[in-house]
């Protein structure tokens, strides 16, 4: 696919008068049931509250520079962190990929015009919004210094900061994130176009699904855990407490049946962008298309098994931490099968780079690692003595930051041209992955390394000998921060002055790319009918579905 | 009789049958308090939580229509049952084994 | 025969399947639910498993009587929720209409007894806190699981009690109420009262008398 064909503007049609974007009225996106304009609002959302925390995460690496407190105190300190985490966690890595990517693509890709609940789904952002506005409430009060994680006893009985009204922010967020994985589910049960077999579904929308059934099953647990510690901590009754009765391990118990397979919340989509990005890149066919999607499903159920590996060091019972660490290895393997399957693609593949491949394969290798090192500490032995160190912090970045993050902008790159009818430039894309790649591992490999020498996470005042690794840390999150502005800049730049996109610039296979970009308000003007598995590359000459659209080019070249 | 009734079942429920399912319900609700007035030690909240099984079976199955419902629905159901039990037998299995180790 | 004509959504293509969507829908509603009073039914086996003996003290001081009735209340008035969903798909909305509200009123009685029995459970001290001194040991810990789970459980209440009334009181008008939300209203109660089914032996049985 040469890039520089697109780099002229190309006369197309005008189809701003009846794309999903045509309305500009305030009313008409805020009122809006349309799943595409609500998954804008997402974007704009999550965009918002990933700046905050990552105002938060430059405070804290400049802060680690110097062995010493000096930048902020420590209450500040542990107030930087909790809000980094809590931001990052819930109004930014959750939501991200279901809520935007999700939104936009899901209906497109199953030849539907909306989702199942549309009005649900509008509830569900205002749910958030709601949810983040009541958090950022409690940060602008003061906040809270207890970590993103919340552990009694000291959330409940002593720490002094805003926690009952920092909780509720999360667990009005949380029933957003309820909705939206009913929606999901519902939708590709009951709304797939005449033809689309579940076995014939691209993989993203197997990794939706499997996203879907943890939002749903998951959430619940979370939100009620929040109202125990609030009530603990209002009226004492003593759930957490040992001298009354409670134990404060219970609560990590409830807690981490959550928030383990809130990870795998996280990373599903990401992994199911990959799948999408992986196969048109290289021309080629998924291998092993089967496998994938039931890993996907695989990963979900086993997810919610897991969890105990966050408490090894928590006085749980030996057994408990031996059942948990073998479970623990066990749900490695469906990931593995993916990454094993990801690379059987691109072998013998015709590869192209453009920027969301090199995010695909960036996501490829550092989510390898992360989920490596993954297994390392599902070892209690190994886990006894890194765990609440920087490997840790390194472990779970490379999974989130190399995974999602690299997963969530692959698949914003890719689907760019069709949610806003607009290419971004190329050349400058693939220098912010590059320049992603370069600062996300100098910031957080040195972190590995220390962690394994013994620096504590979550501390700000550090002994001298671990002061080389901060520095390279630091300098990476500058790097780091550079990747993430660019594409900003360029993509609002490109709403103005990118050439105008074909229907189809990547000559992709799925049912997103046989409709306008961007899309009408209806998605298709006639629901397509599939009559083939997923990923036919590559592209035939013939078009494959019978439902032509007339005036398009059936290969996505521009007309 | 609870047999009685599942194998006279139409294909579609009825207001007799509903009515039928309410008599069991109550037969079991004087079941379970009458069987409260005996002390069977540790078998209590078995058989407790077996009567309130029954209970709730026929309640999912009947009124709540599962019996006649599609497969998807059941799987459905069926799920969050089982994720219940995830969440109450993976926590509960750490208090059990706490004790398997002597202490130091 | 339908209720009435239930307008058809511009994203589906049939009735069948918004209807098979929106059953779909409720029975996950339903699911997250389950996990979500799972939580604190999993505190409770927490507390039962390490201090069975305060269980068992704390349940004999629960007003088993006022449980009992509100239980067989509950269940009848599923029964009658159940059939009023019959009716409705009957094309019977004057009497689908009335046992929806039916179901209402024996939710309100629910919920009176439920009051009557908070307010003899504190006065005899048992609310820790409000008077009448602590509560003896683990005891406390127990009455307050017994408050949540049954508060949370009444709040549902509270709500289905909303809920029904606006489809006894809508069954009545020209427009009416689609047969699908009165079913899933039905099932929305069905589960409140199946929480209600566990939570009695766990709470109000735990001890022999």
């Amino acid at each position: 696919m040469n890039h520089s064909e697109l780099t002229q503007p190309v006369d197309l049609p005008a189809r701003e008068n009846d794309s999903y974007l045509a309305k500009h009225t305030v009313r008409s996106w805020l009122l809006t049931t349309d799943h595409k304009r609500i998954a804008i609002l997402y974007l704009l959302s999550i965009l918002f509250f990933f700046l905050i925390a990552a105002i938060a995460a430059a405070i804290i690496r400049i802060e680690l520079v110097t062995p010493q407190e000096d930048l902020i105190g420590a209450d500040m300190y542990n107030r930087m962190f909790t809000l980094h985490g809590v931001l990052m966690v819930w109004f930014f890595l959750i939501p991200a990929a279901p809520t935007v990517l999700g939104n936009f693509i899901l209906p497109l890709m199953l030849g539907a015009r909306d989702v199942a609940f549309p009005r649900l789904n509008l509830l569900s952002w205002y749910l958030f919004i709601t949810g983040g506005m009541v958090s950022l409430y409690a940060i602008l009060v003061g906040g809270v210094d207890t970590g993103w994680t919340f552990y009694t006893p000291y959330s409940t009985t002593f720490t002094n900061g805003h926690l009952v009204t920092m909780v509720a922010g999360v667990f009005i967020a949380g029933f957003s994130s309820i909705l939206s994985g009913l929606n999901f589910i519902i939708t590709t049960h009951k709304l797939r176009a005449p033809g689309l077999t579940w076995f014939r579904l691209p993989l993203f929308v197997w990794g939706l699904y499997a996203t879907s059934i943890i939002l749903v099953l998951a959430t619940p647990v979370l939100a009620m855990v929040l109202v125990l510690i609030a009530a603990e901590r209002l009226w004492g009754i003593g759930i957490f407490d040992p001298a009354k009765g409670g134990d404060p391990v219970l609560f990590q118990h409830l807690f981490w049946f959550y928030s383990h397979p809130a990870v795998y919340i996280m990373i599903l989509p990401g992994m199911g962008v990959v799948s999408e990005l992986i196969p048109c890149f290289a021309r080629k066919r998924i291998f092993g298309y089967k496998f994938v999607a039931a890993a996907s499903v695989a990963i979900a159920v086993f997810s919610f098994l897991v969890w105990g590996h966050h408490m090894f060091v928590s006085s749980q019972s030996v057994y408990a931490g031996f059942m948990f660490s073998i479970l623990s290895y066990m749900v490695a393997v469906p990931s593995a099968i993916k990454v094993f399957n990801w690379t059987a693609t691109l072998y013998k593949g015709s590869i192209s780079f453009d920027t969301p491949m090199l995010y695909a394969l960036g996501f490829i290798g550092l989510f390898t690692m992360g989920g490596l090192t993954g297994l390392f500490v599902a070892a209690i032995a190994v886990d006894v003595h890194v765990t609440d160190t920087y490997f840790i912090v390194a472990h779970f970045h490379y999974i989130m930051v190399g995974g999602m993050v690299l997963g969530f902008m692959g698949g914003l790159h890719f689907w760019w041209p069709k949610i806003t009818g607009r290419m971004y430039p190329e050349a400058i894309g693939r220098l912010a992955a590059l320049v992603t790649f370069i600062g996300f591992n100098l910031t957080f490999f040195p972190q590995f390394v220390m962690g394994y020498l013994g620096m504590p996470r979550r501390y700000q005042v550090y002994p001298e000998e671990f002061q080389f690794y901060h520095i390279l840390s630091s300098a990476g999150a500058s790097i780091l921060g550079v990747g993430y502005l660019l594409p900003v800049i360029y993509f609002i730049w490109s709403l103005k002055h990118g050439p105008r996109a074909p229907d189809n610039p990547w000559s992709a296979t799925g049912l997103e790319w046989t409709t306008a970009s961007p899309p009408p308000v209806h998605n298709f003007h006639q629901i397509p009918v599939v009559v083939e598995e997923a990923y036919q590359y590559p592209v035939p000459a013939s078009p494959p579905l019978e439902a032509a659209l007339p005036g398009k080019s059936q290969k996505g070249e521009p007309l | 009789m609870k047999t009685d009734k599942r194998a006279s079942i139409a294909a579609h429920p009825s207001v007799v049958i509903y009515l039928k399912v309410w008599g069991a319900l109550m037969v079991l609700l004087l079941l379970t308090i009458g069987i409260a007035h005996f002390d069977l030690g540790d078998w209590s909240v078995a058989v407790a939580l077996l009567i309130a099984g029954v209970k709730a079976l026929l309640i999912l199955l009947f009124f709540m229509h599962l019996r006649y419902d599609r497969r998807e629905v059941l799987v459905f159901a069926g799920a969050a049952y089982l994720w219940l039990m995830i969440l109450i037998i993976g926590t509960l299995h750490d208090y059990l084994s706490r004790n398997w180790l002597p202490r130091l | 025969m339908k209720v009435e004509g239930q307008p058809l959504h511009s994203h589906f293509e049939t009735l069948q399947q918004q209807e098979n969507a929106s059953t779909l829908g409720m029975w996950v509603f339903i699911a997250t639910e389950v996990l979500f009073f799972g939580v604190i039914f999993t505190a409770y086996v927490y507390l039962r498993w390490e201090y069975p003996a305060a269980v068992r003290a704390g349940s004999l001081h629960l007003e088993i009587v006022l449980g009992s009735i509100n239980t067989a209340v509950l269940l009848t008035s599923s029964f009658i929720m159940a059939t009023a969903v019959l009716m409705a798909e009957a094309g019977r909305r004057r009497l689908a209409s009335l046992l929806a509200a039916i179901t209402a009123a024996m939710g309100v009685a629910f919920l009176v007894i439920k009051g009557t029995e908070y307010s003899m459970v504190i006065a005899h001290g048992f609310f820790p806190g409000a008077g009448g001194g602590p509560v003896p040991g683990r005891e406390e810990l127990f009455f307050w699981l017994y408050f949540l789970m049954t508060g949370l459980h009444a709040l549902h209440v509270f709500i289905g009690v909303g809920l029904l009334s606006g489809v006894a009181f809508f069954l009545r008008r020209p427009r009416g109420v689609s047969v699908n939300a009165v079913r899933n209203i039905g099932l929305y109660w069905h589960f409140v009262d199946l929480v209600w089914v566990f939570l009695f032996p766990l709470l109000y049985l735990a001890s022999h008398r």
